[in-house]
């Protein structure tokens, strides 16, 4: 997972609210089998709408995603975030956000920004105003600017520190690779592995 | 949680133990601090083709490796066809699923039982006949029934994709304390009367709801009586109580089902692993944070009648009236229930016709099961129109049961005999019920539309399935002996 400190990008006004996972990625698109390749699924029920803000031209290679209230809320599939990412976002902003997405979120390098219904209709407003424009988002002082603005997001700290780090949830027990080998070089012998494979009539009964 | 009576708090410097708590202390690699969680080490991790290819593709992606192929093993299960398994697979998503293990599995050096292999089957089967499930061990699978193997007092959990790569990657995870809940069976069941009815009653009681956040250990002379089959059918449907596990303390009845397996323990290893095995039983006065206790001998044959597997009775009893239930949410939903299973509030159980049975599914398929099944209907005649689907629970079983006979038993009897996999219990593969008919089934979930669109699904033991074959209605062995009389 790559270190998140501060970049800028084009941001996309989604002026919705109650988005959940379902209109993220609707459940037909769900059975493929690898980890990436989900851009075309993102919002795919309202991309059939050519007037649907993410087909406009203007804002072709958005990164910052600002949405209305209660985003990523319903079930808890990890692939909302897979298919954001793939599309290329990496910051949603929202004014509050369904607790599993935010949780999932971090762990994949997504950051999900908390503002206040306020900043997110000024942020409309600015952004609809200057289709295309570019906004930073810096995470060490937890601000977006454009142009003369700066506004505040809220989140956590432990989220925002393993952002900054750059670590997801197995390169956070990585750091204690060590502790994990010295475990192993205490595991009994006889505990069970499965190689070399060993069936019934390779093994001689034992007759003790 | 109505019925479930909390105990006293749980006093931790007694230094007492559960079961549940010695096997986690025992793998823990390093103790949380702050509401962090525990990171626990794994010993053994299962894997299939449905929850498997994300997690192979992220370690791929973060260019890592998979840390203990030799503590890792995969089979083909949920997809596979139970009919011409040498052809290939017409479905394509199945297909894929499939050839995508095929291929992370050759990748990744883990090995692999396919379709076809004699170690092929359900995962829940697989392991415990290899002998890699035992006492004492933590298991994950990326499946929700992976508490199957908790009857061999491993913790057994079943976990996400995310974790699964997580386990790959690490051969660890990080969980959070449980709590812990005592199921004391006392007595003796009566004929007839099997593990089965046992958990059925324990989550008609509990709800589906009751065990959430608790590891559940069965407890009790009943339990204790049982074969290593029955108490895995019961630790395989903890999952259906909310349970992030159950287990069952090992005895003597462990030891033996394990003995000259292959990858059982041999000669001085042996002797090593049974002694860390008799330390596994929770210490005597250890506390419990909730207990349950339940009286063998009054237990009948048990069936669900709604679309949770909390909604069940007696098999002597009716459908309940939703009118009768005081909690708002749950009389909606068995209003809800019946009118899918189009019942009729009021109908002895035993009035209900059904079109299907299904012996199958990782909670009901190893070889107990279908020898008790085959005994019931040896040399009967199968219910006019029914159905009777037979689907070993690995191949293994499979050759086994052949070499008893029961194969053909069934075969006379009128019903199918198939190769092993998940099968009818979620319709992944071609077996599944059409809209609106009505299975009698010893799997595990009664979920709407579960084992096919519009499909009713009532879950019963496989005695109680082969009597339902018999008689068209759902019907426990002691009804035959009536039948008999007459
Ligand atoms: S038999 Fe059913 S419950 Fe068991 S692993 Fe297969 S699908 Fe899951």
């Amino acid at each position: 997972m790559q270190k998140f400190t501060t970049f800028t990008g084009i941001a996309v006004p989604l002026r919705r609210s109650n988005v959940d996972t379902d209109q993220i990625i609707p459940a037909v698109h769900l059975k493929r089998v690898t980890r990436t390749g989900f851009e075309d699924a993102l919002f795919a029920a309202w991309r059939l709408d050519p007037e649907f803000v993410i087909n406009k031209k203007e804002y072709q290679g958005g990164r910052v995603l600002i949405a209305g209230a209660d985003f990523g809320i319903g079930s808890s599939r990890e692939h909302a975030v897979w298919a954001l990412r793939d599309y290329g976002f990496d910051v949603v902003l929202s004014p509050r956000f369904g607790d599993i997405f935010r949780g999932n979120s971090g762990k994949q390098g997504l950051l999900a920004g908390q503002i206040s219904e306020a900043d997110a209709e000024t942020l409309w407003n600015l952004v609809e105003c200057e289709p295309g424009v570019e906004l930073t988002v810096d995470l060490v002082s937890k601000t977006v600017r454009v142009g003369d603005l700066t506004v505040n997001f809220e989140i956590d700290d432990y989220t925002r520190w393993r952002l900054l780090e750059g670590l997801d949830d197995i390169g956070l027990t990585l750091r204690d690779e060590a502790r994990i080998s010295e475990f192993e070089t205490k595991r009994e012998s006889w505990l069970p592995r499965t190689l070399p494979a060993l069936s019934p009539e390779s093994s001689s009964i034992n007759l003790m | 949680m109505t019925n479930v009576i909390p105990t006293s708090t749980r006093i931790s410097d007694t230094g007492l133990r559960t079961l549940a708590e010695k096997v986690w202390d025992k793998h823990l690699v390093t103790k949380g601090e702050d509401g962090t969680p525990d990171l626990i080490y794994i010993d053994l991790h299962l894997l299939h083709e449905v929850t498997s290819p994300q997690a192979f593709d992220g370690l791929r992606l973060a260019n890592r490796p998979l840390r203990r192929p030799d503590l890792t093993i995969a089979t083909e299960d949920h997809n596979t066809p139970t009919l011409a398994i040498d052809k290939p697979i017409v479905d394509p998503t199945s297909r894929t699923q499939i050839e995508t293990l095929r291929r992370n599995c050759a990748e990744y050096g883990v090995r692999l039982h396919s379709l076809g292999d004699i170690e092929q089957g359900i995962v829940h089967v697989v392991g415990p006949q290899l002998g890699l499930t035992q006492p004492g061990i933590t298991v994950v699978c990326g499946d929700s029934h992976t508490s199957t193997h908790g009857a061999f007092g491993a913790m057994a959990l079943g976990i996400g994709t995310s974790e699964v790569e997580h386990v790959m990657a690490t051969q660890t995870l990080p969980l959070n304390p449980f709590k812990t809940m005592a199921i004391t069976v006392n007595g003796a069941l009566r004929e007839g009367v099997t593990a089965k009815d046992i958990i059925l009653a324990v989550i008609a009681r509990i709800g589906t709801g009751g065990g959430a956040g608790y590891v559940l250990e069965y407890r009790g002379e009943a339990i204790h009586a049982l074969s290593m089959e029955g108490r895995m059918t019961i630790c395989n449907m903890s999952i259906e109580a909310g349970a992030r596990a159950g287990m069952v303390a090992p005895d003597q009845v462990t030891y033996d089902y394990l003995k000259g397996r292959a990858h059982a323990p041999r000669g001085a290893d042996w002797d090593a692993a049974v002694a860390y095995w008799q330390t596994l039983a929770t210490d005597e006065g250890a506390s419990f944070d909730a207990e349950v206790i339940i009286d063998a001998n009054e237990l009948e044959p048990f069936v669900t009648w709604g679309t949770n597997p909390g909604q069940g009775v007696s098999l002597s009893e009716s459908v309940p009236n939703p009118a009768e239930i005081i909690d708002a949410n749950e009389r909606s939903a068995a209003e809800r229930a019946l009118e899918y299973m189009d019942l009729t509030a009021g109908t002895p159980m035993k009035q209900i016709r059904v079109d299907t049975v299904f012996l199958g599914s990782c909670t009901n398929s190893r070889i107990e099961d279908l020898r008790a099944a085959a005994e019931i209907i040896k040399g009967k005649t199968k219910a006019e129109g029914l159905r009777m689907m037979v689907v070993p629970g690995s191949a293994r079983v499979r050759i086994e049961a052949e070499a008893e006979g029961l194969d053909q038993i069934f075969l006379d009897f009128g019903a199918e005999w198939r190769f092993a996999g998940c099968s009818m219990c979620l319709g992944m593969n071609p077996d599944q019920l059409e809209p609106g008919e009505r299975c009698a089934s010893t799997s595990n979930r009664n979920f709407e539309g579960r084992q096919g669109k519009g499909g009713r699904t009532h879950l019963v033991s496989p005695l109680v399935a082969a009597a339902t074959a018999i008689r068209g209605t759902l019907s426990s062995p002691w009804d035959l002996v009536q039948d008999g009389d007459q």
